[in-house]
Order: structure tokens, then sequence, then C-alpha cells
């Protein structure tokens, strides 16, 4: 093993065990407030890391992803609110109809030529998906939202959040993991070469259409993963997941912190949520802090937080080569 | 059940009506592609200004006899410079840079200019009146249409007929179409294209604020209004054909009809209809219904 391998390795450790004891040290130091705050963090990195397989690693421009989401919240919900189903099914079910309303809006969407079609043929399509859940009131109780989802007693959030924390933890640990082998995988890689040059890669041999609609369907299950989390976070659920702007986030997300390195996603989720609660306890004007965040990395550091650290740590390695 | 006609042409209008003020939206964001090759995101947010700058304007002159004509025009003049300024200052930067940059510049218009109406009109829903002389019925085969029905189709039409003529007749309208068929052989025989693309970006906001005056009347404005009519836009342009004008009037009056017909049968979903007529359109003719370049 090489000295970056081993180094990656001691940092890989080091994280994990902060991972696991910062309830303890949470609970110690500060209020349960910062708990919450943390599997938020974890939920969105999840969401941030299943769709910037569509973006980073395919290169496809999906401006619906809050659809995703919020299909695998409102399944996982509903089916916990108004059938008597157990809730391990309704945790599978939720993904697993994230994935099936992906692949619909995915055929479509890869079919057609030009980024500029995907962007907003993805945009329109989550949103059709906003205004039904919102109109279908006697199924999805519109804009009243869903109360009182039940949550089993061992991940409950009523008196504290630490169970549900490791509970997330684990959850989003082994999606990683999966999304990561992915990434890796032959497939990642194909994906990888239509995103540079999808002409070339077509001339020797690879169907570009089903590759992207495969990468966007996993994209979708995952992200519906994420809603399910979110839905035992909070116990309640409202239209507002399903929003426009909640796509708009997971971009800036991938963008702030890099979209071609894995765990860049991760960090522009923690920036953005711990930037979310600060800002929105002192003004209600979250949507400009957001809208001139995007302007100015898109003028300035459109390779992001991630993408420039990453860019330094190369030009380093290569001058010590050198 | 017994078709009632009168109902049946009732909707024809109303959908008469809510095509044109697509075809205004849908113009400015295909002659904005099909010129710069540029999808302005924030062309819903330049209508949503428009309207609101109409409610203050008429609240401003509300004692003049002729506020609302003051704000038909002084409203999209406003939103055209503004656009032009947008264009300037930020679109400039990044014409020859990577599509997603592109699109997530102006996606970030969306949320500033959202948060900045909220900051200058609050979240209250508003209302603009509508002006005596137009605020009447006309009687029609046994129905009643309001008077306004027929100055937004009025405008509608004058706007897609002064287009014509613009690109047509005028040296500025051939620049326009060859820019959009080949933008460095234009520059190369020496005609500023910078200078151009501001002049349509103006123009197409200018458009974009012309429908947001016209369509104040007949809603109550909030802050959503921007998204709402966005969806739409990008339906009408993705069957017209993006980039082509004529393919947004053509998109405009099928997807206007669509839904005032459509509402007739299934009164709630009618944009499902809209979304269907889409796929079905993606499948026959992904480039729509018009090809591409403006003609």
């Amino acid at each position: 093993m090489d000295a970056t391998g081993k180094s990656k390795w001691i940092v890989g450790l080091a994280a994990a065990v902060l991972l696991i004891a910062f309830p303890l040290i949470i609970e110690r130091l500060t209020s349960q407030y910062y708990l919450y705050l943390t599997v938020k963090i974890m939920i969105w990195a999840l969401f941030a890391t299943s769709f910037n397989l569509v973006l980073g690693y395919g290169g496809m421009m999906s401006f619906g992803h809050a659809a995703f989401y919020g299909a695998g919240a409102y399944c996982c919900a509903l089916l916990l609110v108004k059938t008597a189903c157990p809730v391990w099914a309704a945790a599978l079910a939720g993904p697993a109809f994230a994935a099936a309303i992906g692949l619909v809006i995915g055929y479509f969407s890869v079919k057609i030529k030009g980024v500029f079609y995907f962007a907003t043929l993805t945009l329109a399509f989550s949103q059709l998906f906003y205004i039904l859940v919102f109109k279908w009131r006697s199924l999805t109780l519109g804009d009243d939202g869903i109360q009182g989802i039940p949550v089993p007693e061992c991940i409950s959030t009523l008196e504290s959040y630490t169970n549900y924390y490791y509970f997330a933890l684990v959850v989003t640990a082994i999606c990683f993991y999966i999304l990561r082998r992915i990434v890796q995988s032959p497939f990642g890689l194909i994906l990888n070469t239509l995103r540079e040059n999808a002409e070339r890669s077509t001339f020797i041999g690879v169907n570009a259409q089903k590759h992207r609609l495969i990468a966007f369907v996993i994209s979708a299950f995952f992200s519906g993963i994420a809603g399910v989390l979110l839905v035992f976070l909070e116990t309640s659920l409202s239209p507002d997941v399903l929003k426009w702007s909640n796509s708009g986030e997971v971009i800036l997300m991938g963008l702030l912190g890099g979209m071609h390195v894995f765990l860049g996603p991760t960090l522009g989720a923690a920036i953005m949520v711990l930037l979310n609660s600060f800002v929105t306890s002192y003004s209600e004007y979250w949507g400009l802090c957001l809208g001139l965040t995007l302007v100015l990395i898109v003028l300035f550091f459109p390779q992001g937080v991630g993408g420039l650290v990453h860019e330094r740590l190369e030009a380093r390695a290569k001058r010590k080569t050198a | 059940m017994e078709l009632d006609w009168s109902i049946f042409f009732a909707q024809f209008i109303s959908g008469l009506c809510r095509a044109m003020v697509l075809f205004l939206m849908a113009s400015g964001l295909t002659l904005v592609f099909g010129v710069m090759r540029v999808i302005n995101f924030a062309h819903g947010s330049f209508y949503m200004l428009g309207a609101y700058l109409a409610y203050s304007l008429t609240s401003l002159f509300a004692t003049t006899p002729g506020s609302f004509w003051i704000a038909l025009i002084l409203a999209p003049l406003a939103v055209g410079l503004l656009g032009g300024l947008v264009e300037y200052l930020l679109l400039r930067r990044i014409y020859g840079k990577e599509h997603l940059l592109q699109i997530l510049l102006t996606y970030a218009l969306i949320f500033i200019f959202g948060d900045l109406v909220k900051m200058l009109w609050g979240v209250e829903l508003r209302i603009v009146n509508m002006p005596p002389i137009l605020s009447g019925f006309v009687a029609l085969a046994g129905q009643e249409f309001p008077v306004y029905y027929f100055f937004i189709i009025g405008v509608g039409f004058a706007v897609a007929v002064g287009l014509w003529l613009l690109l047509r007749l005028t040296t500025l309208g051939k620049l326009v179409r060859a820019a959009a068929e080949h933008r460095s052989m234009v520059e190369m025989l020496g005609y500023n294209v910078n200078g151009l693309f501001t002049i349509v970006f103006m123009i197409a906001t200018w458009l974009g604020g012309l429908a947001g005056v016209v369509i104040a009347p007949t809603v109550r404005l909030s802050l959503s209004m921007d998204m709402d009519i966005i969806i739409e836009c990008f339906l009408v342009v993705i069957i017209g054909g993006l980039g082509n004008i004529w393919g947004a009037l053509l998109a405009a009056l099928i997807t206007g009809e669509l839904y005032s017909l459509g509402i007739l049968v299934l009164e709630k979903y009618a944009m499902a209809f809209l979304f269907g007529l889409t796929a079905v359109i993606m499948i026959l003719r992904p480039s729509g219904l018009l090809g591409r370049g403006v003609n």
C-alpha cells in the first residue's frame, strides 16, 4: 500500500470514529438540535450524491430531482398512514415508487437530444408531479400535508435523536458504499465517457440512451431512500418536498462541493444545511442568498469548493513528484 | 350526454385568450434561444415583475383616468431595460461556456427575482383593476364574454404581426435571423453581435413584461406566478420546436385550446393533457412541430 492509500485509510477511520462518537459528544456539549441538523445533512448528502450520479457522472442536467425525493417520501408516508402496511415494506416501497417515476420521466427525457430539452423536460415533469400531489386532496391531503406518521419506537425521535441518528448513519453509509461501487464499475466509467463525448462513445458501440436511463433510475431510487429517511425524521410531510427549489438546492450542493469528486456533494450538503439554518433564523430571504451564491459560483468558481481543494492537492502532488 | 355547443364555444374563446398570453411569453423564450442558444429559465420572473409593476403603476396613477394604459406602456419598458442590464452584466460572461453554467445562471435569477418581489411587494395577493373601457361584456352566439378577452387576443395578434414585420422587413430582423443561422459570419461582416444580443434579450424580456401586464387584471398576483407560467411555456416551446417563433405560435394555440377544452372533460387535471401531448410529440417529432431556427 502506498503512502496516499494509507493516509486515505487513516482519514476514513478517523471520520468513522468521529461519526459514531458524535451523538455522545453532542449530548455532553450542546442541544439535540445539532443532532437533528446532522441527520438532515446526511439525508441531503444522500440525495445530493445520488443526484450527482446523473449530473456529475452522467452529465445530464436534471432540474426535477425533487420529484423522486418527494415520490419516495409520499409513497412511504401514505402507505403508513392509510394502510396497515408494515414499516419495512413501506420503507422499501418508497424508493421503488421513486424509481418507477424515474423510469417514466427518464424514458422521455433521455430520448431527446440537446441539453436544454433535458433540463426543461425534467423540470416540467417534476412540476406536474407537484401539481398532482397538491390537487389530489382525497389521496394526498393536498397542502394540508400529512401529520403524525407512525414511526417504530426503536427509531422514534420523540425523546432523543440518538437512535435515529445511528439508523440514518447506517442507511446512508450502505447507500454511499453501493453508489461508490456503481461509480467505479464499468457501468460508471461508461457513464463518464458519455458525459465527456457522447458521439464517440456511441461510435464504439455504447447504447447511450440505455445507460443514461439506467443511471437516471438508480439515481431516482436512492433519492427516494433520502425521501423515506426524511419522513421518519419529521413524522410529517407537505407538498413542499416536491417544490422546484429543492431540485435547485441539490444542484447547488453538487456545484458547491464539486461535482467530479465523490464526496463533493456531501460537502456541499453540509455547507448548505448549516447555511440554511443560519440564514433562515435571521431573515426570510433564503432564496436571495441561494440565488446570489449560485451566481457567484457560476461566474467565479465553476469547479466548486471541493474541485478547488482537489486541484490544489493534485498540483502539490505533481510538484512533489517533479 | 348532449354536447352544449355554446359552452364549447365559450371555452374556445377562453382558450384563444390563454393561447395568446402563452404566445407572448413563449415567443420571447424561443427568440432568445434561437439567437443566443441560451434558455432563459428566468423568463417567468420577468413576467411576474411586469405584473407587479403594473400593480404599482396603476395604484400610483389611480386618480389619472388612463392608469392602466400608462402601466401597459411603462411596465414592459422597465422590464425590458432590466433585461438589457441582466444580459449586459451577467449573461454576456457565459456565452462560450458550458451549457450547465448558462442554465444555472438564469435559474439563479428565479430565486433572486422571486425574493426581490417578495421584499418589494410582500406576500399578500395583489389585484390590478381592469380599465373601465375594457371591463364590460359582449354577447356573442348566445354567450356573454368579457371585453377584456378580446383585448388579450388583439394584443397577441398585434405582437405576432409586429414580430413578423420586424423579422422580415427591418435590418435588425435580418441580423437576428442571420445571427441565428451563423453567428460568427455576422460578426465577420463587421456587425456588433454583442449589441445585437442585448437588443434581442431586451425585446424578449419586454414581451415577458407585456404578458405580465396583460394578464394582471384577470388574476390575483402571487409569488408563484413565475413558475406557474414558465412550465407551460417550456411545454409550448418544446411542442413548437425550440428557437422557432411560428412553432411557438402554433403550439400556443394548440395547448391553449387543449387546456380550455380539456377542462370540460377533466376539470382539475387539464394540465395532464398538455403533458400527454408533449409526450406524444416527443415520440413522434422530437425536434418539435416546426423544427429549428428562427424564420
